[in-house]
C-alpha cells in the first residue's frame, strides 16, 4: 500500500534523510524508531504531503496505493490528505484548533471530503467519539479543547483521525507527552483501530518499548538512514545492527542484574 | 485563584457607550438646531440656556459637538472598516504564505508607512477633491499597512503551530484554513488593535477638519470647531474646551477598551 523508495529530503544543504527505502501493506502495523533528529518525523510529513517544498527539497518516490505522492499537485493532495491518510501529532495541547468545538473539528474531515449531511457528520462524530472512550460523547462535542485533558484530546485527535476511514493513520509520538496509564489506553485504542477497521498504522516512536507493546514490524532509522528493518520481535531477541544492541540495551528494565 | 476585573475594559465600555449613545440622541434631537444662528447670542458663556456656550454665530456648541461628534465617528468607523478588511485581507495572505507574496506586498506597504500620513492624506485629497467621502477614502488607504503589519505577523505566528497542521492533514484548504481557522484565533489581536486604529482615525480626521481640507463648512465636525474656536481661545474659552473634551472623551473610551482587551489577551 506505501511504498517508500529512495527517499532523500533536504532542507537548503543540509541533508536530513538520505535515501531510505521503506514498505508497508495494507492494514500492517508498522514502527518507525529512532532517536531525536534522525528524520523519523519529517519521514511522515513527506508520507502526508505536508512539507513545504519551497524550503525543502525532497527526491525519490512515496508511491501510496500506487500513486507518487511526491508528484502530486496541491488540490490532489488536499483530496488525499484526511480521507486516504491522517496523522496524529504529539503534542495533543495545541493540535486543536482552540476556538473550534470538539464535536466541528472532528466532523471536519468528512465535511471537507463527502457530501454527508451535517446531521449525518455530527452522528458519526458522536459515534468515534464515544469509539475512543470519550464519556457522553455528545456532550463532548458542545466543549471545546481547553475543557478536556491531555488524554481527552488525544483521544479526540485519533477520533477525527479515522472517522473516514483512511488506509493509513500516520502516529507521531502520540503518547509522548502523556502520562503513563494514559498512555497505554492510548496505545490499545490505536491497536484496536487497526485490527477492527483494518487501517494501517505507521508508528512513529523513540521509545522502543511501545512500539513492541503496538507494532508487529519496526524500522531503526538513525541519522536519516534506516539501519534495519524486521519484525519486532526478531529485531528485539537477535538485534543485527550495533545501533540497534545499544538502543534496546538502553530499554529501563525492572530485573538491574540483567544489565 | 481568583480573576481581578478588568477595570480598563469595564470604564472603557462605559465611557465609549455614554459617548455614543449621546450621539446616538444626537442623531434625533439636539437642543438647537446646530446651524441655526443667533445674532443677539454671539460667544456666550455656558449657562441654562446653552450648556457649553455660543459659538461666534451664535450657534448652540453643544449641539454643533453632538453633530461634529457624530460625523467623526462615522469618519473613523469607516476609516476603521476600510483599513481593518483590507489590511486583514493582505496580512492574512502574506503572513499565511510569505514567500515572493509576502516579500512584495509588504515592501509596498514600508512604502505607504514611510511617508507621513498627513503628508499622504494631503495629496490624496488634493487628488480627490475634499469632502466626507474622500476623507473617509484617503485615511481609508493610509491604515491599511498597520493592520496588515499585525494580522501579517498573528497569521505568520498561528501558521507554524500545529492546529493549523492538523487542519491541512484533514484536507482543509488555503483559504479555510487561513479564514475559518486561523482568523478567529487571531481576532484578539485585531479587535485590540482595531480599538486603537478607531482613536487614531478620530484624531486623523480631526486634524484633517482641523487644516480644513476634511468636512466642510457648514457641517460641523470636531476638527473643524477646534480650529475655529482657536480665534477665540482668551475671549471664549468655553469653545475650545468644550470641543477638545469631546474629542478627548471618544478617544478614552476606545482606548480604554484596546488597553482592556489587550489585558485580558495577555492574563
Amino acid at each position: 500500500m506505501l511504498e517508500i523508495r529512495n527517499l532523500k529530503i533536504a532542507f537548503g544543504s543540509q541533508e536530513a534523510v538520505h535515501g531510505i527505502s521503506l514498505s508497508m501493506s495494507a492494514g500492517e502495523r508498522l514502527g518507525l524508531v529512532g532517536e531525536s533528529g534522525s528524520g523519523k518525523t519529517v519521514t511522515a510529513l513527506t508520507v502526508a504531503g505536508l512539507l513545504d517544498r519551497r524550503r525543502v527539497s525532497v527526491s525519490g518516490e512515496v508511491l501510496f496505493k500506487g500513486r507518487d505522492i511526491l508528484q502530486c499537485s496541491d488540490s490532489e493532495l488536499q483530496a488525499i490528505r484526511g480521507r486516504d491518510i491522517s496523522m496524529v501529532f504529539q503534542e495533543p495541547m495545541t493540535s486543536l484548533d482552540p476556538l473550534m468545538r470538539v464535536g466541528r473539528q472532528v466532523e471536519e474531515p468528512l465535511r471537507l471530503h463527502t457530501d454527508l449531511s451535517r446531521a449525518r457528520c455530527h452522528e458519526l462524530a458522536v459515534e468515534v467519539l464515544g469509539k475512543v472512550g470519550l464519556p457522553e460523547p455528545e456532550e463532548c462535542c458542545k466543549k471545546y479543547p481547553h475543557q478536556l485533558s491531555g488524554g481527552q484530546r488525544q483521544r479526540v485527535m485519533i477520533a477525527s483521525a479515522f472517522i473516514t476511514d483512511p488506509a493509513l493513520l500516520i502516529a507521531d509520538e502520540p503518547t509522548t507527552a502523556l502520562d503513563v496509564t494514559v498512555q497505554s489506553q492510548i496505545l490499545e485504542l490505536l491497536c484496536r483501530i487497526n485490527q477492527k477497521r483494518g487501517i494501517g498504522l505507521l508508528f512513529i516512536s523513540h521509545d522502543l518499548n511501545v512500539v513492541r507493546r503496538v507494532c508487529t514490524r519496526v524500522a531503526v532509522m538513525r541519522r536519516g538512514e534506516i539501519v534495519e528493518t524486521g519484525a519486532v520481535e526478531e529485531i528485539f531477541n537477535n538485534p543485527q545492527h550495533e545501533y540497534t544492541k545499544r538502543l534496546i540495551a538502553a530499554i529501563p528494565t525492572r530485573d538491574r542484574r540483567r544489565r | 485563584m481568583k480573576k481581578r476585573p478588568n477595570y480598563n475594559l469595564i470604564l472603557g465600555c462605559i465611557i465609549a457607550g455614554l459617548t455614543v449613545g449621546m450621539i446616538i440622541v444626537g442623531i434625533f434631537w439636539t437642543p438647537y438646531e446646530p446651524t441655526a444662528m443667533s445674532g443677539g447670542e454671539k460667544l456666550d458663556a455656558p449657562s441654562l440656556r446653552h450648556l457649553l456656550g455660543t459659538d461666534n454665530f451664535g450657534r448652540d456648541i453643544f449641539s454643533r459637538v453632538l453633530e461634529g461628534a457624530r460625523s467623526t465617528m462615522l469618519i473613523a468607523a469607516a476609516v476603521v472598516a476600510i483599513g481593518a478588511s483590507v489590511g486583514t485581507v493582505v496580512g492574512a495572505f502574506t503572513g499565511y504564505f510569505g514567500g515572493r507574496v509576502d516579500a512584495v506586498l509588504m515592501r509596498f506597504n514600508d512604502m505607504l508607512a514611510a511617508f507621513p500620513s498627513i503628508l499622504l492624506a494631503l495629496v490624496l485629497i488634493s487628488l480627490l477633491g475634499s469632502g466626507k467621502t474622500n476623507v473617509i477614502i484617503a485615511l481609508g488607504i493610509l491604515f491599511i499597512p498597520s493592520y496588515a503589519r499585525i494580522v501579517r505577523a498573528e497569521f505568520a505566528r498561528q501558521a507554524e503551530l500545529d492546529y493549523v497542521k492538523s487542519a491541512r492533514l484533514m484536507g482543509a484548504g488555503h483559504l479555510r484554513i487561513m479564514f475559518v481557522h486561523i482568523l478567529p484565533n487571531a481576532a484578539p489581536v485585531l479587535l485590540s488593535s482595531i480599538a486603537i486604529g478607531f482613536n487614531n482615525a478620530v484624531l486623523a480626521e480631526a486634524s484633517m477638519s482641523y487644516l480644513s481640507i476634511g468636512v466642510q463648512p457648514p457641517d460641523a465636525s470636531l476638527g473643524r470647531m477646534l480650529s475655529d474656536s482657536q480665534t477665540y481661545l482668551l475671549s471664549a474659552p468655553w469653545y475650545a474646551i468644550g470641543t477638545g473634551a469631546a474629542i478627548v472623551l471618544l478617544i478614552l473610551g476606545f482606548g480604554l477598551i484596546s488597553e482592556g482587551l489587550g489585558d485580558s489577551r495577555r492574563a
